[in-house]
């Protein structure tokens, strides 16, 4: 089969670190991807299942990790030769009718047919203490596994826990959105924002956006702001609702004025109660720092690496900083429920109900249909133009970028 | 030889380009055949014995005033207000004529053995002034006497315990005035007229007023009432000022106002050729022009700024006159329109117009993007009596760089309605009802109008009103050399040339326009029948 593949190559990981100060097209092109006919990757077990790509997204975490921008922290616990793509609408054709499917990711105690872990077992599946051990190889998801292949590829195998049967109503391009839209749910429940003035979102890529989105369903009257800075960005902004859209280095001042603060310097009074940072780069968590209230929180839901950043503020102001990964199961209330489209759970109104955060995303695309996030689509053979635009997607009027394996040509859209 | 009347040129083959400014810089532009370019009259002949003037003045008070000597006493406290930075433009060769007036006054409460006199700069909202700029105003005498007693104050309307809530006037407006002049035995108010705007009753009422109370008659229903805010007697603006005085007078306020007009001699002799008209400049003009638009074009924009910020105008006195409110005023329009007024035959469908480096509110500082509005929309195409001189859909072409740069110590709040305000709209009602209460009551902002010197944090919307009739009246704006992404925040159309523009116009107000050029400098006000 066609697929796209990343050695362990360290002079092409190397060479790809490089070129990527100058052009992302050459650091790919030079770097340890590379567009290979492979065997498809064999089924661990026989609860694990072989699909075909429909789409499949790419996301800044892949981008990322082509050109070694990511932190090492994740070099032991990634398998190669890998195959990335975790943001996967795939089908599996039967003698009844093609089904489509879209996957959760992760691999983590159950997929790997371990006991449930502590964390697991605590509906904290993100957190899983299994990811190293089991019938595959180590890795967090589907696209850092060898075992398993990604979404970059015609076929993949995944465990029958991680298909989500995608409802007729939605798109293939509404079906790639929910693997970001689960992660921008847990960004948005890791805080209560009930009684929360304002709040700030940096960035406004796809992880800005689609958090964006989940927290105007939660909190319709919120005031957020968001910093976006490219024109098909500003536009996503505003469909999805944020109640200011600015320049991102106009975010610290928009949070002051809204929260009436002085300044003198980098110190601020008062500012955003909550700032979800979606880039996580030394500069949006230093714009992070000085825009939050003192006792505020930072949410990093970008991923970071080995960064610098003067953690003063955070020291001086009290500011929490919580960290936000992937999904598991989320809590939530009756008001919570019913603003995120989850109409088939009865809870009463001081109650809890733990939900899988994937199932709550596929309930909340049937609302939101985000599949116009996806404004290019291209085939595996050019991937170095896929990978180029996704780089520079704001820049380039494109939001979403996804590779499109799908067999009729006139679904695809350029 | 007495002054040349103003007048309006008609543009022939044979007309010379006609000269603009461009912010810090100028340009000469060739207007279409059959264009009216609108000249001011000649600066008048100036008072000759100016302290002679003024000593008149104040001896020969108008209205029912009796005589200033007459009006102190030894144990009075008397209060000596005068007019902030924001006037004359630019600042006027020293001695000021505010120090001229003041000196005299002083002078008279000296021998009379006034011992308790405070002076304040009579700031409004407006920024205060630095140590440089009141030396200026006042002289460093007065400067060194006052300043180090603390009997030199600058208005602060958000000192909630100096400020002093007289009541409401008949319409419900609040009358809240600066505490110094309320308790004063005499308020001494001294004015310099530039447009006919000024003076009267709202140098009090809006000069040492606080902003719940200068907001009655600052918002957007009053400016696109006021037709124009230069006509007093068809201006909102001024009607609520004028009802705001009656009632600071009859609740005791004793007023000695003293207004003073100027006339139109605006540049110094090495800028000659910006006062005389194009067909006429001499051979050393011509080459004056060529130096300072080359020098100025090629200088970098702090540096032109810089420059051009450092001219000091030898404006002259055309009159002084002292007494009861009114009665001063209505001598100081009539001087006013003797220098500025020019009769104008019908509107046009363009009206041109090149905009200066300089606005009131900018001295010594940057002409940002909302300044370069009002003063277009809200200064010049107001300078009208009777009908405006662009016809109703007609489209204003301004003449400026416009560049977004702003000046952070005395415009923060202008920064922030850049960005956070025009971004979502430009409509002035909108902008009035959703943002302006937050802004105004911005603890930083307040902060740095008290401490600092910052425009008070409502000020850019002030601004922003000051353009919603023309805004109202007109079919489009368009500057050309201006920034494009600027232009646009702005609501407004970029152009690269004059001609660009004009040909941009016609898609609104159809083929073969017919334009109307305000030329200035100096200033003009004209008169469309």
């Amino acid at each position: 089969m066609k697929a796209l593949s990343v050695e362990r190559n360290t002079r092409r990981f190397a060479a790809a670190k490089l070129m990527s100060y100058a052009s992302t097209k050459k650091a790919v092109e030079y770097g340890p991807l590379s567009l290979v006919e492979i065997d498809p990757p064999r089924l661990p077990t026989d609860e694990w299942i072989r699909l075909r790509t429909r789409l499949a997204g790419i996301c800044g975490s892949d981008l990322a990790s082509l050109t070694l921008r990511t932190s090492r922290y994740f070099e032991p616990i990634t398998a190669f030769p890998l195959t990335p793509g975790h943001e996967i609408v795939a089908e599996i054709e039967r003698a009844e009718g093609t089904t489509r499917y879209v996957i959760e990711p992760a691999l983590t105690c159950v997929p790997r047919g371990r006991p449930l872990c502590r964390f697991c077992s605590d509906g904290m599946s993100q957190l899983c203490e299994s990811i190293t051990e089991g019938t595959i190889d180590e890795g967090i998801q589907l696209g850092y596994c060898s075992s398993t292949g990604g979404g970059w590829a015609q076929e993949f195998v995944a465990h029958s826990s991680q298909l989500w049967a995608v409802p007729s109503a939605l798109t293939d391009e509404d079906a790639v959105m929910i693997e970001p839209l689960a992660c921008a749910i847990h960004v948005a429940l890791q805080l209560d924002l009930t009684n929360a003035g304002s709040v700030g979102i940096i960035g406004a890529g796809t992880v800005g956006l689609t958090t964006l989105s989940v927290l105007r369903q939660l909190y319709p009257d919120l005031t957020i702001v968001i910093g976006a800075r490219h024109a098909a960005q500003r536009n996503a902004a505003q469909r999805l609702g944020a109640s200011h859209v600015v320049k991102p280095e106009e975010l610290n001042r928009v949070g002051r004025r809204l929260s009436g603060a002085m300044v003198k310097g980098d110190w601020q009074s008062h500012g955003f109660d909550v700032i979800f940072d979606c880039i996580a780069s030394a500069d949006s968590l230093h714009d992070a720092l000085v825009s939050v209230r003192p006792r505020g929180s930072i949410v990093l839901a970008g991923m970071p690496a080995k960064t610098t950043v003067d953690l003063a503020p955070l020291w001086h102001q009290e500011i929490h900083l919580l960290g936000s990964y992937a999904y598991g199961e989320e809590e939530l209330n009756a008001t919570q429920m019913q603003r995120l489209g989850v109409a088939n759970k009865r809870v009463n109104d001081d109650q809890v109900q733990r939900v899988r955060t994937f199932e709550i995303a596929l309930a909340l695309m049937s609302k939101l249909h985000l599949g116009w996030m996806v404004t290019h689509t291209y085939p595996l053979d050019n991937y170095l133009e896929a990978i180029e635009r996704a780089s520079a997607a704001g820049r380039l009027d494109a939001l979403k970028v996804a590779f499109d394996l799908r067999r009729s040509g006139n679904e695809r859209k350029q | 030889m007495s002054p040349r009347p103003g007048f309006s040129l008609e543009v022939d083959r044979s007309t010379p380009p006609t000269l603009m400014w461009h912010g810090d810089g100028f340009r000469l532009e060739k207007l279409p055949v059959g264009s009216r370019v609108l000249y001011p009259p000649e600066p008048l002949d100036p008072t000759k014995d100016v302290d002679g003037a003024i000593e008149f003045a104040l001896t020969h008070p108008v209205g029912d005033s009796e005589p200033l000597d007459a009006l102190l006493s030894p144990d009075m406290k008397l209060v000596i207000a005068f007019d902030d930075v924001s006037l004359p433009l630019p600042q006027m060769k020293a001695p000021d004529i505010r120090q001229r007036i003041i000196e005299t006054i002083l002078e008279h409460a000296a021998s009379v053995g006034v011992e308790d006199v405070t002076l304040i700069a009579a700031l409004a909202l407006h920024r205060r002034m630095t140590e440089t700029e009141l030396r200026h105003a006042v002289g460093s005498r007065v400067y060194d006497s006052f300043h180090p007693r603390g009997r030199l104050l600058q208005h602060d309307a958000e000192d909630e315990a100096n400020m002093v809530h007289l009541g409401l006037t008949e319409h419900g407006e609040d009358v809240e005035l600066n505490r110094h002049a309320v308790e004063a035995d005499l308020l001494v108010y001294v004015n310099i007229n530039l447009v006919s705007m000024d003076g009267g009753h709202k140098s009090v009422a809006t000069g040492l007023a606080s902003y719940r109370s200068i907001k009655h008659h600052h918002n957007v229903a009053t400016m696109v009432h006021s037709r124009s805010f230069m006509d007093m007697h068809n201006s909102e603006l001024h009607t609520s000022n004028w009802r705001m005085g009656r009632f600071i007078k009859d609740a005791g306020v004793k007023i000695f106002q003293i207004e003073t007009t100027l006339n139109t001699n605006t540049f110094p002799d090495s800028f000659s050729f910006l006062a005389t008209r194009e067909w006429e400049w001499t051979l050393r003009e011509r080459a004056s022009y060529l130096g300072a638009k080359k020098s100025l074009d090629l200088a970098p924009p702090w540096l032109a700024r810089e420059i051009m910020h450092k001219v000091r105008s030898p404006y002259q006195l055309t009159g002084v006159h002292a007494g009861e409110v009114e009665e001063v005023h209505k001598k100081t329009l009539q001087n006013v329109f003797r220098q500025q007024l020019v009769h104008v035959e019908g509107q046009s469908d363009i009206l041109t117009m090149g905009l200066p480096f300089i606005g009131p509110y900018n001295v010594n500082s940057i002409m940002n993007p909302i300044l370069v509005y009002c003063l277009g929309l809200g200064y010049l195409f107001n300078m009208y009596l009777k009908k405006p001189l662009v016809r109703q859909g007609g489209v204003v072409i301004m003449s400026h760089p416009n560049r977004p740069e702003f000046d952070s110590s005395f415009h923060p709040s202008y920064i922030d309605f850049y960005d956070q305000v025009l971004t979502e709209t430009t409509d002035p009602r909108i902008i009035e009802s959703k943002y302006e209460e937050s802004f105004a009551r911005d603890p930083w902002y307040i902060h740095l109008y008290r401490n600092a010197n910052a425009y008070h944090g409502v000020h850019p919307f002030y601004m922003w009103y000051w353009g919603a009739h023309a805004l109202e009246h007109l079919g489009g704006v368009i500057i050309v050399g201006g920034d494009p992404g600027a232009t646009r925040r702005l609501g407004f159309q970029p152009a690269s040339t004059m001609t660009d523009a004009i040909e941009m116009a016609t898609s609104i107000v159809g083929r073969d326009p017919s334009l109307i050029h305000l030329h200035t400098p100096p200033l003009l006000m004209a008169e469309v029948n």
